[in-house]
């Protein structure tokens, strides 16, 4: 369980972390997505007690990062990749960290097995691909069997063999019970990996909760009428909570009504429709929209509301 | 490739001062460039100790012995200079881990941070000490055996504070060292710290010896490099602290740095 409170990191002049409140709870993956820039890694950094909060707090199983006696048995991260010294064989370089937390020398065997290094473990880790140095940084977030994993944008720069195993792993991982919490800039990638999403922008927070609602949401954003007597239809349409725009000559775009409904009071008119299509949102575009939109909107967390809303 | 886990980590799990500093053994031992540049070190300590000794005093022109001081500075003079890659050692100890990011994993399993300042400087200082008093040993036996070969004066370890020399070289080459880590640590930039470092050591004594000489002499013997050469010398040759004296402003100089490094480690972001 990771909970953030209120947070706000400011660096000189930039806040990069504005007022950010979520939890991320354990057995489902929950993806943390934004725009480059958003803050994702601030926040993760802020985490693992690495950053100081400017204001407000975290809470990791409970406690601030400083009180865990063995933080890597608790939280393991993956925060940036080949963060290790180039002329470090990988073998050692899980050692030392495993050394630090009482953890042993089977475990740091066990773990390069899992990850594939086997083969490796023992050359020095400057030569490691990306993928390679992706794999390690992976192995190190699990030294400790922790109960949350927190990955910061781990697909990126990886073939899609590696790809598709860091999915299978977090889901597995999750499976298991554990918490798992992993940033992406990527929509598409978060919609096949995560259950839970928390998405941020400029800082702060846009949106938070199941994935499911906010496909939902975006797959809902409006229908597309055309007619030969749109002028018409227009003003018969028009009421509490519907809004209606003409896209082009003769084509409403229609937000608030379903379909089905627009069909029968066409046909209760007498007008005629030639098009009556509900307008699908890709996950991409709602996202693009949620963030790009990012100042318009406030902090809560039923943000998705908002999202689904058109702002005209 | 399985994703399970295999192992539950066994033992107390608690970070504790002893695991640190083995975290830092391991961290320590498994780098070329710490083996490579620990051989430097003796090498030139002895080497130059040896070359000195056999060049001193010959051809007419060329230094005569008393430029270098007694016997066992001669011997010794070499420490002087392999002090250089120490101090480089000691600073890539600290910035190696802000270059390539793994001071975010360390700092991540030692939350409290304060514990990993302290285990690189103990295992940096047990382990120079160490193998820095086998070389200055080694010099100064090499460099007496040269000397007395030659006919010149030679001493040995039971001459009035001979042995302190021998033990002085190999603090001034660990504390050397020391100095390196904490000004790694303070700066968290290989090519700054380096720079300083060496400015510090081995540059402002030049620079000082520019000053009017009222003030240049008083305030070249606090030096640090000039402070360990106060309790390297068994003589004293230009205006110097006592041995003792000198021992403690170097030391000083250790611990003030180590402290300012141990503050910022302590406060700023990682
Ligand atoms: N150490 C730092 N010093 C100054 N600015 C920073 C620092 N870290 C991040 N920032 C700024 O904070 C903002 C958020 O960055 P980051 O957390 O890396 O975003 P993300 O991971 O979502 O791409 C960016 O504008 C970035 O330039
Ligand atoms: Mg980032």
């Amino acid at each position: 369980m990771i909970e953030v409170n209120d947070l706000s990191k400011r660096y000189g002049e930039k806040l990069a972390v504005d007022s950010l409140s979520f939890a991320v709870r354990p057995g489902v993956v929950t993806g943390f997505l934004g725009p480059n820039g958003a803050g994702k890694s601030t926040t993760m950094r802020v985490i693992m007690g690495l950053d100081r909060p400017t204001s407000g707090q975290v809470r990791v199983n409970g406690r601030s990062y400083a009180q865990l006696k063995a933080p890597l048995r608790e939280i393991g991260a993956l925060l940036e990749a080949k963060a290790i010294h180039p002329g470090r064989p990988a073998y050692h370089h899980l050692l030392s960290l495993a050394a630090s937390n009482g953890i042993g020398k089977g475990r740091v065997l066990d773990v390069i097995d899992m990850v594939g290094l086997s083969e490796v473990a023992r050359k020095r880790a400057g030569g490691f691909s990306l993928g390679m140095g992706q794999r390690l940084g992976i192995a190190s977030a699990l030294l400790g069997d922790p109960r949350i994993v927190m990955l910061d944008e781990p697909v990126n720069g990886l073939d899609p063999e590696g790809v598709l195993w860091i999915r299978n792993l977090l889901k597995s991982l999750a499976g298991q019970g554990r918490t798992v919490f992993v940033s992406s800039h990527l929509m598409s990638e978060m919609a096949l990996i995560a259950e839970d999403l928390i998405v941020i922008g400029r800082g702060r927070l846009l949106a938070a909760g199941p994935i499911a609602d906010f496909i939902a949401r975006a797959s809902s954003r409006g229908v597309r009428v055309r007619s030969p007597q749109a002028a018409g239809l227009r003003a018969l349409l028009l009421g509490e909570g519907v809004t209606v725009t003409n896209a082009e000559p003769g084509v409403l775009e229609v937000t608030g009504l379903d379909p089905a409904r627009i069909g029968e009071r066409a046909a209760a008119a007498g007008l005629v429709l030639h098009e009556l299509s509900p307008r699908e949102a890709s996950l991409e575009e709602a996202f693009m929209e949620l963030t790009r939109d990012a100042v318009e909107y406030h902090a809560t967390t039923d943000a998705l509301a908002t999202a689904g809303r058109t702002n005209r | 490739m399985s994703t399970t886990t295999l192992t539950r980590p066994a033992g107390d799990p608690r970070v504790t001062p002893s695991r640190v500093l083995r975290m830092e053994w391991i961290k320590f031992w498994s780098l070329r460039s710490t083996i490579f540049t620990l051989a430097i070190t003796a090498l030139l300590t002895i080497g130059i100790g040896s070359l000195i000794s056999g060049l001193v005093g010959s051809g007419d022109g060329g230094p005569g012995q008393n430029d270098f001081g007694d016997p066992a500075s001669i011997s010794l003079a070499g420490a002087m200079l392999a002090a250089l890659a120490t101090a480089a050692l000691g600073v890539l100890m600290s910035t190696g881990e802000y270059a390539s990011g793994m001071i975010r994993a360390t700092l991540a399993a030692v939350p409290a941070r304060l514990p990993v300042l302290w285990a690189k400087a103990t295992v940096f200082a047990a382990v120079s000490f160490v193998l820095m008093l086998g070389t200055s040993l080694v010099a100064f036996l090499a460099g007496q055996a040269i000397l007395s070969s030659r006919g010149f004066d030679s001493v040995t370890l039971a001459d009035p504070g001979v042995f302190r020399a021998v033990v002085g070289a190999a603090v001034y080459l660990t504390g050397a060292g020391l100095i390196g880590l904490a000004v790694g640590a303070l700066l968290r930039n290989t090519a700054g710290a380096i720079t300083t470092v060496v400015g510090a050591l081995f540059v402002l004594p030049g620079l000082v010896q520019l000053l009017p000489a009222s003030w240049g002499d008083t305030i070249s013997p606090y030096l640090p490099s000039n402070a360990a050469g106060s309790f390297m010398a068994v003589e004293a040759t230009s205006p110097s602290l006592s041995a003792w004296s000198g021992l403690a402003v170097f030391a000083g100089y250790v611990a003030v740095l180590l402290a300012g490094a141990a503050v910022l480690l302590k406060r700023r972001d990682a």
